[in-house]
């Protein structure tokens, strides 16, 4: 339950694996209760943004802040109490059903030797719904179509009720169909209980169509970021991704829709 | 498209029929596990009163009962309470700590072929059990200690030489711990060479496993070991079954990833050692208590009880049958070797084509 708006900042925050810096001093503040989207093209430090975000990563220098406290200085169930992050590709264990897999979100909820309370048969049949999995509780989790089981995935972090959600690529190896509904799904959590995501997003199009707020990245720094129609534009598109492009109002949702432009299929203006 | 409902739990009523669907779901769950692993528990109460009941002289529950309070028994003293009591108790506690430490590294790895007595730990020890029979003429609690000490030694040999890029890849860390393996089975071999006909029979138990001639010595080490280290192992449960999901997902509800697997590893190398100081290196128990746990209790929660009474009941009825079963008495590793060996080739094939996990 949101009680008052997070503030995740991020300040000055430099990072990096063995002695490849991935991320350098960036400085960024999450818009509290909306939906932000992080673009940008391959291993520009995209996910490496996100679990540092978490306490996957640790700074090399910088900070990332929640509610003003070091967020690497936060003890791991308190942390994971108010923030919860979705990774590229968790493992579901061999047989286990839908029903035990999202009661694992209630992990830091729980007390080493505590029995399952009726807070956590709650909160697992809350996640449920929201995800429209009550019907798969019974089911194992290797059985299930792609989209079904990301839905199940989500439900496990909803589980864990945090403030915060952070999802790396939550929809990867979907069909559209199954991207929109996901994305569908994530505005639904937004709008309903006002928590704040953050998300990392492939497609550029889907992201400036479901996010309040786009980050867009490059090289493991911060190009730009602000709403979806100043920061998708074709100056973006080119420094970040290196093609030119065009811009137009999607007609469906209204918001920047961009269309790249290859050497084939172009129609010329003139001749 | 229409709205889903609020995700907030406090909206779920407490009479919700939704609620009460899950509510019976998981207490369906919780209550076939407790049949089951209750089930597995009346099997392995009956192998041990078996074992202190069944031999070449059969006894009655009442017979041995009185031994058991130390009531006098007659004949039965010296058989049930000298001879199998220790054999029997021996066996169920070893068989615990296989079990328990089997499983452990099966479930931290997520793979059923990174068992300690796959992947060399269990050999280590054993071979440092040898050296210091035969070479160092070495006996008690020395033996155990060094067994332990160089059973984490090749635990962090196998982990170091795996290394690499920040994280000890599952199949390389099997590949190298199979090579390992190989070179302890050689020390062990050296040394039985070495030793003299009356180190020999003492020595032979660094082979295959057995329980023959254990003691009330032993008996006490291997149950510290199921209390301290099984239990530190039993404390991290929830967070064995987070780190299952990967690193990312249990680190993100939680868990202290780094910290649960040093605890769990460390206590379940200390168990397989120890374990291994008494009884030798009992063939693949390590390996299949966790597997045949699973098929029993299915993806019903932890596999770590299920698995420390699947590995009592394999070693107590493997010892029984070693004992009585065959025309010559053959120790218990023998007897659970010929039960091992077909499934770890079962399981090279199945994880070379598919990849599973426990």
């Amino acid at each position: 339950m949101t009680t008052s708006q997070p503030r995740l900042e991020i300040e000055r925050l430099t990072l990096g694996y063995g002695d490849r810096e991935v991320v350098h001093d960036l400085d960024l503040v999450i818009a509290p209760g909306d939906v932000t989207a992080i673009v940008g093209p391959n291993a520009c430090g995209k996910s490496t943004l996100l679990r540092s975000m978490t306490r996957l990563l640790p700074p090399r220098t910088g900070r990332v802040l929640l509610d003003g406290k070091e967020v690497h200085a936060t003890p791991a169930k308190q942390l994971a109490r108010r923030m919860g992050l979705l990774p590229q590709s968790p493992i579901a264990p061999e047989g286990i059903t839908v029903g035990e897999l999202v009661g694992r979100g209630r992990h830091p909820h729980q007390r080493v030797l505590a029995r399952w309370s009726q807070a956590d048969d709650r909160a697992v049949t809350a996640a449920l719904r929201a995800t429209d999995t009550l019907e798969l509780m019974d089911r194992a989790v290797d059985e299930l179509s792609g989209g079904q089981r990301q839905r199940v995935w989500i439900a496990m972090a909803l589980a864990q009720e945090t403030e915060v959600l952070l999802l790396d690529e939550p929809t990867t190896f979907l069909d559209i169909s199954h991207q929109v509904e996901v994305l569908d799904l994530l505005t639904d959590l937004n709008r309903t209980s006002g928590t704040t995501i953050v998300m990392v997003l492939h497609d550029l199009n889907l992201a400036a169509r479901y996010a309040d707020h786009l980050v867009a990245l490059h090289d493991g720094r911060l190009h730009s970021a602000g709403r979806p129609h100043e920061v998708l534009v074709p100056e973006l598109v080119r420094d970040v991704f290196g093609m030119p492009s065009a811009v137009i109002e999607d007609p469906v949702s209204g918001k920047p829709l961009m269309l790249p432009i290859g050497r084939h299929h172009v129609l010329t203006r003139d001749g | 498209m229409s709205v889903l409902p609020r995700t907030v739990a406090d909206d779920v009523a407490a009479d919700s029929p939704d609620l009460l669907r899950v509510v019976s779901a998981r207490r369906a769950r919780h209550r076939r596990r407790r049949q089951l692993v209750g089930a597995l528990a009346a099997l392995v109460l009956a192998a041990y009163l078996g074992s202190l009941m069944l031999g070449s002289t059969t006894y009655g529950l009442v017979d041995v009962a009185r031994v058991v309070v130390g009531d006098d028994a007659g004949g039965a003293e010296f058989v049930v309470g000298r001879l199998r009591l220790p054999r029997a108790t021996l066996a169920l506690l070893v068989g615990v700590a296989f079990g328990l430490a089997g499983v452990t590294f099966q479930t931290l790895l997520r793979n059923p072929l990174a068992s300690p007595d796959v992947i060399g730990v269990t050999e280590g020890a054993s071979a440092a059990a040898a050296v210091a029979i035969v070479s160092l003429s070495l006996s008690g609690l020395a033996v155990s200690w060094l067994a332990v000490a160089a059973g984490i030694g090749v635990a962090l040999t196998i982990y170091l030489l795996a290394y690499r890029r920040g994280t000890a890849a599952g199949t390389r860390l099997i590949l190298i711990g199979i090579g390992v393996a190989a070179m302890m089975q050689s020390v062990i071999a050296w040394q039985l060479e070495r030793a003299t006909n009356f180190q020999l029979a003492e020595a032979l138990r660094w082979l295959t496993g057995s329980l023959n001639g254990a003691l009330w010595r032993d008996v006490l080490v291997v149950l510290a070991a199921v209390v301290v280290l099984g239990g530190t192992v039993l404390l991290q449960t929830r967070a064995l079954a987070a780190a299952q999901l990967g690193d990312d997902a249990a680190s993100a509800l939680g868990v202290r990833i780094e910290r649960t697997r040093l605890l769990t590893i460390v206590a379940a190398v200390g168990l397989v050692c120890l374990a291994t100081a008494a009884s030798g290196p009992i063939a693949f128990l390590a390996l299949l208590s966790g597997p045949i746990a699973a098929r029993v209790v299915g993806p019903r929660g932890s596999l770590l009880v299920p698995a420390a009474l699947v590995g009592a009941l394999l070693t107590l009825v493997a010892d029984l049958a070693g004992q009585y079963a065959f025309g010559t008495r053959l120790p218990v590793g023998v007897v659970t070797g010929i039960l091992g060996a077909p499934y770890l080739l079962y399981l090279i094939v199945r994880v070379n084509r598919v990849g599973g996990t426990l």
